[in-house]
């Protein structure tokens, strides 16, 4: 199947380049990958996107942007990209279902949580072990839990899991907090939230589930136990490239860009997956989905 | 067709059923669940006439959800007889939803 663009990712970034991309009338086709919505889809409130003095629900949002690119006639599917072949035209992008044919492609596979990368942590995601609050904190009503991290994610995730858990306690391998200060003052002033700091989770301690971790001191590196039923993860972000590994110039883990092409002609990227210098913001994803657009649509009038 | 289990359908829906319920645990205040909807919609007409697709409010039957020891949404657990299989958490691309549900399918 043929289409002028083919995007991969659903996120701000991939939705806003499927809006612009289907309002100039090209033939759309938005791949939404593993997360359909991307990350903001774990949130809660979103109280910093332009045009929503009120605040807005972090899934209502991409519902919205998701229809928004479908009224323009984007098609959307549930699939997730297998492999591509940026080496010919038009590029090959194939899932476990179709292979697809684009003239250009847009890149938009945003990052995703990290994990401390332990066995344990692993064997007990989904009963204990969690890296969404909005989604998991119900069931740990009135107990005892913890969130690794020193952003504000972790921040605020803290502070979301106090409407549930009887206390909260916020371990960080360090005592410097990357998060803002008007977050770190809002736990700080919370009564159920305690700080325990300079400490590494070196393993989650559980049969069926989570009962407690293994802390190792950063300082002393002394290790001990300490008891906690649930462990939510705020640790920062990967981006999503392993699909484009020796396909396309990197950097670190990122995608290299400028104004979103890539080092291949026709080929964009934009949102985190290419974001070297962490914004990491739905409206600069938004943003960058939106010059991305207008790059392929240049290209495709005069590229080809 | 998707079944909705409630406390009171419970025990025909999964417990009594011939062939095999896949429950999927989810919540209107979690978003990956939301996503996970439509897909496992489209699934469901795949496994037709082999597998049960059923959905389970954990909001409203925190008892049911219990029973399983389920600490994480979206949740999808594959019942014999009202006994799990298997089980997967956390959002599920359509394919891989697919190749997760054939295999445990396999194993029954």
């Amino acid at each position: 199947m043929d289409y002028d663009v083919i995007i991969i990712g659903s996120g701000p970034a991939g939705l806003t380049a499927g809006i612009y991309s289907a309002r100039a009338d090209l033939k759309v086709l938005i791949l939404e990958g593993e997360q359909p919505g991307g990350q903001l889809t774990t949130t809660t409130e979103v109280e910093n996107f332009p045009g929503f003095p009120e605040g807005i629900m972090g899934p209502e949002l991409m519902n919205r942007m998701r229809t928004q690119a479908q009224k323009f006639g984007a098609e959307t599917k549930f699939e997730l990209v297998t492999s591509v072949d940026f080496s010919k035209k038009p590029f090959e992008i194939k899932t476990s279902e179709e292979v697809y044919l684009g003239n250009s492609v847009i890149i938009a596979t945003g990052s995703r949580a990290r994990y401390l990368g332990l066995e344990s942590e692993s064997r007990l995601k989904g009963r204990g072990v969690s890296a969404c609050a909005t989604c998991d904190g119900f069931f740990f009503k009135g107990k005892e839990i913890v969130v690794v991290g020193g952003g504000d994610s972790a921040m605020e995730e803290a502070n979301f899991l106090t409407k549930f858990a009887s206390k909260v306690t916020i371990i960080h391998h360090s005592e410097n907090f990357k998060a803002s200060a008007i977050m770190l003052d809002r736990c700080k002033a919370n009564p159920k939230i305690d700080f325990l700091m300079n400490k590494e989770i070196v393993e989650v301690l559980g049969e069926n589930s989570v009962t407690g971790l293994k802390l190792k001191d950063s300082k002393t590196s002394e290790v001990e136990e300490f008891k906690t039923e649930g462990l939510f993860l705020a640790i920062g972000h990967i981006p999503n490239t392993g699909l484009f590994k020796d396909k396309l110039e990197m950097e670190k883990e990122y995608i290299v860009t400028n104004d979103t092409k890539t080092s291949v002609e026709g080929v964009f990227a934009c949102g985190d997956v290419q974001d070297r210098k962490r914004y990491w913001q739905a409206i600069t994803s938004a943003g960058s989905g939106c010059i991305a657009s207008l790059e392929a649509q240049k290209y495709l009038s005069h590229g080809n | 067709m998707i079944t909705h289990i409630t406390k009171e359908n419970y025990k025909s829906v999964v417990v009594e059923s011939k062939l095999p319920v896949l429950i999927d645990f989810w919540a209107p205040w979690c978003g990956p669940c939301q996503m996970m909807g439509p897909v496992f919609e489209e699934v469901a007409k795949e496994f037709n006439g082999k597998i049960v697709f059923a959905k389970l409010n954990t909001e409203d039957y925190p008892e049911l959800t219990n029973g399983f020891g389920i600490q994480g949404i979206p949740c999808l657990i594959l019942t014999k007889s009202g006994k799990e299989v298997g089980r997967a958490v956390g959002f599920l691309p359509k394919d891989l939803l697919k190749q997760k549900v054939q295999k445990l399918y396999e194993t029954i």
